[in-house]
């Protein structure tokens, strides 16, 4: 050991140089510019903005797709779509929304910001970044052609028996089948990637209590998704040879289990809703010290219930089962598990609201979002508590009281959350404001619009209005509900539109943001907006959770310093 | 005054009134409904109090807090306590609502004496009495009631299951195609019908009524055309629906029997025929 411990003369490294395999370029091709830049981009930067301009269109079908389905419930025993094409609005909507669109958000984001955040000149396999996009990009073209022939109708779960060639024998479960594999596929890898990134490439100094809130929360997402997707990939596998290839895993009437496949979809399903929601906790982890001035409120208890959250929604997929046949046991376990997950989400809002305790709170777009999320998320949370309670389970679930609770945690936090995202890093991705003004007025309309379309909601399911029926008849106050609820998705959707617009708008015109407009804490707003493709030129050392605010003093110290100087004024004490 | 609370307990609560599940549903609900309460009023008035108390003015500064240990123990051990208190009442209720109760009325119709229950604590909760006991099995798209026979007498029905007031009926659910689920709310929670499984569930109807709900899982296209109807009738009433449904039944079956007899026999003059041709 003495002998390897020694400093290397300068002739071992000269030695050393020589072995090393020599780099030689044989030609320097030209970057390509236009669109070409686009498809052979390895960027992270431009990958994460495809990524963000896929998922946005994705979420206007996703969102059309709801339209017409509140178009539909507007009125009683309405024929304004046909049964067959209820079915295949809500299967696309779901499956929409969730695969191509939360998921992929925060793959969009997270690519953009977290070689940025922690200080690297990208991520650790650029290649198979690029791969895992447009992997995801032909899984949602493999779901959307369907729709010129016919889209899968079994629900964004699909459930067997009904999802059997028996039962669903279009080819639009091939579809779903394909969009699950490439998408899932696609996810996978890009998770493993982030996770090598950011166990691997921090700048000098952050260790793993300086890594940005936003940034733990992806690296729990990432390891989500590796151990939740690949239950469905397994399922998924099991469902397309069950249907074309003569296996009988689900089917009943060969010696199957009925009940096999929604275990394996919910131990996917329940961690899933953690990956749509973790990023958005940390969206809002970031936006809210930025805005009130001030350090998060218990930065640790924040990652660590990040953490816990994770391991315990591994622990909780039966809660969605609590009405198929199973022991008191069991129905006991996984109440109690979901109370167990009910407490450090409720240690995060704690800590955000300490957060603004004493701050001097700034009402920008990005905390107005962040803020709308979390005090909706919390009504879901607490709608959560209801349904974790399995004999109360057993008169709410597949009811309109879960649909109600699902949007107001996975809509409250996610949507909001990207939304959030989007006013707060967009100066940094195009290097330009968003209107603040027209940011406001959406989100007004989109926090209203929200609660009057799904307030509403918990009191249908407790009337008796079950999940996807494409028709109700007029019994005590069903149509008023429902009226009630479908004027609000128009309110909802003028707060979306205008978000677009403002979007579209900003690219071109908005004011110049330069590099760090929300004198924010986190290393991304070091970089001019937008940033070199290298990203640093040189890696600052990290000295806190809030680097960019110990650089900003720096800066402002020296500044100062200088100006006394030219001012024939010494320093007098630093 | 009592038709507005009425209309405030359609807008926040379960259906109940019919059947002791359901109420015990109910008033679970409704305690967990209270303390929800004052957890949302409590942690989104303190967010949007700081909101409004912490706004940004000229001259303030934000305090730069990192943190308090004391206060993050503190409502990390109060949402335990919550639920902790929750998961405890929900373990008292549970009896209430999962086993069948005991039937107020015996197999012939009449009135039982008081079901006080047993002084026994390890035993689930047998019904006393007669009991009902229907093998509900969900189709696309209609529900199958099948009844226990009684002296040879076989008695099924498709949509509308009829009950006596008073006795404990209990159901044994299962399904013939897809998945399904059983649910009238007013008489307690559902269950799912699941093709190869057995799932049970019970109630009592307190009083006469019709009573209606719908299969409440996704089962094709015309999910939500697969309504239930339970309609509660006295013991009587339901005992001459049930020999009326069997000698209608048995009429069709020998209706059946002697078509099925004359097709065959027309077949076999056809056949006959064709051969001596």
């Amino acid at each position: 050991m003495a002998i390897t411990s020694e400093p290397p003369t300068t002739e071992t490294t000269a030695v050393r140089a020589k072995a090393r395999p020599q780099i030689i370029a044989h030609e320097v091709r030209p970057e390509p510019t236009g669109w070409r830049s686009w498809i052979t981009t390895t960027d992270h930067k431009k990958i994460g903005i495809l990524y963000l301009y896929t998922t946005l269109v994705f979420f206007c079908l996703g969102g059309v797709e709801a339209l017409l389905m509140r178009i539909q419930l507007g009125s009683p025993e309405n024929t304004f779509v046909s049964p067959e094409t209820y079915n295949q609005l809500f299967t696309m909507h779901g499956t929409t929304m969730i695969f191509l669109v939360i998921v992929p958000v925060w793959a969009g984001f997270a690519n953009y910001l977290v070689p940025l955040m922690i200080g690297a000149r990208d991520v650790a396999f650029p290649r198979i970044n690029a791969w895992s996009y447009w992997m995801f990009l032909f899984g949602g073209i493999a779901l959307y052609a369907s729709m010129f022939f016919t889209p899968p109708e079994a629900g964004w779960f699909s459930y067997v028996p009904l999802s059997l060639k028996e039962y669903s024998p279009s080819g639009g479960q091939e579809a779903w089948i394909y969009m699950v594999h490439l998408t899932g596929l696609a996810s996978m890898l890009g998770a493993v990637n982030f996770i090598a990134t950011i166990h691997n490439m921090r700048a000098p100094g952050m260790g793993w209590g300086r890594i940005p809130l936003f940034v733990w929360t992806i690296l729990v997402y990432a390891y989500l998704i590796v151990i939740a997707l690949s239950s469905l990939a397994a399922a998924a596998t099991m469902l397309l040879l069950d249907r074309n290839f003569g296996t009988s895993f689900f089917d009943p009437t060969q010696g199957g289990s009925a009940l096999l496949w929604q275990h394996l979809f919910w131990f996917f399903g329940h961690p899933e809703v953690y990956i749509l929601v973790l990023p958005a906790f940390g969206v809002f982890s970031e936006v809210l010290p930025v805005f009130a001035r001030k350090p998060i409120f218990g930065y640790k208890a924040i990652a660590a219930s990040t953490a816990a959250i994770a391991f315990l929604g591994l622990l909780v997929w039966a809660h969605h089962m609590f009405s198929t046949p199973m022991s008191t046991v069991v129905l006991a376990f996984f109440m109690l598990s979901s109370f167990l997950i009910a407490v450090p989400t409720g240690v995060k809002i704690f800590n955000w609201i300490a957060t603004l305790w004493r701050g001097t709170i700034e009402y920008r777009v990005p905390l107005l979002y962040s803020i709308g999320g979390i005090g909706t998320f919390l009504m879901g949370g607490i709608t959560g508590i209801f349904l974790a309670v399995f004999p109360v389970d057993w008169q709410l679930t597949d009811t309109y009281f879960v649909v109600a609770h699902f949007h107001y945690t996975a809509f409250g936090a996610a949507a909001f959350g990207m939304i959030a995202a989007l006013y707060f890093w967009f100066p940094k991705m195009s290097g330009r404001m968003m209107s603040e003004k027209l940011g406001k007025v959406s989100f007004w309309f989109f926090l209203v619009g929200f609660h009057v379309t799904f307030l509403v909601q918990h009191s249908a399911g407790l009337s008796g209005m079950p999940r996807r029926v494409y028709e109700y008849t007029d019994t005590g106050s069903l149509t008023i509900y429902n009226q009630i609820s479908s004027a609000g998705s128009f309110i909802l959707s003028i707060g979306v539109l205008l978000t677009i617009i403002n979007l579209v708008r900003s690219v071109k015109s908005g004011a110049i943001a330069g590099s760090d407009p929300w004198k924010a804490n986190t290393l991304e707003w070091f970089m001019p907006s937008p940033p070199p493709e290298n990203n640093f030129d040189v890696i600052p050392r990290v000295r806190s959770v809030e680097p960019m605010r110990d650089i900003r003093r720096e800066v402002e110290q020296q500044t100062a310093t200088e100006q006394r100087f030219q001012a024939g004024r010494p320093p007098t004490t630093i | 005054m009592l038709a507005a609370l009425n209309t405030l307990a359609g807008i926040l609560l379960p259906e109940d009134g019919a059947s002791k599940n359901a109420d015990d549903i109910a008033e679970l609900y409704a305690l967990i409904l209270v303390m929800a309460l004052v957890v949302f009023v409590g942690v989104e008035g303190a967010l949007i109090w700081f909101m409004i108390k912490f706004k940004a003015r000229r001259g303030r500064v934000a305090a730069q807090i990192h943190g308090n240990t004391r206060l993050e123990i503190g409502w990390t051990v109060g949402a335990a306590v919550i639920l902790v208190f929750i998961t405890v009442v929900t373990f008292i209720k549970l009896p209430g609502i999962k086993n069948p109760a005991a039937s107020d009325i015996d197999a012939n119709g009449n009135q039982v004496a008081s079901a006080a229950l047993l002084a026994s604590t390890d035993q689930p909760a047998v019904p006393k009495g007669a009991k009902l006991n229907i093998v509900v099995d969900g189709q696309q798209y209609v529900w199958r009631f099948q009844y226990p026979r009684q002296d040879d007498k076989e008695v099924f029905a498709y949509e509308e299951m009829v009950v006596p007031v008073g006795m404990t009926v209990t159901l044994d659910i299962t399904a013939d195609d897809v998945a399904h689920s059983w649910w009238i709310p007013a008489l307690g929670g559902k269950m799912d019908a699941i093709p190869g499984y057995t799932n049970k569930t019970w109630f009592k109807a307190d009083r006469a009524g019709s009573f209606s709900g719908q299969c409440a899982e996704l089962c094709g296209r015309n999910h939500a055309n697969m309504l239930a109807r339970v309609r509660a009738v006295p013991f009587d009433e339901y005992q001459s629906w049930y020999d009326q449904q069997a000698a209608d039944i048995k009429a069709a079956r020998e209706e059946g029997a002697r078509q099925r007899a004359e097709i065959l026999k027309q077949e076999r003059e056809a056949a006959e025929q064709a051969e001596s041709e």
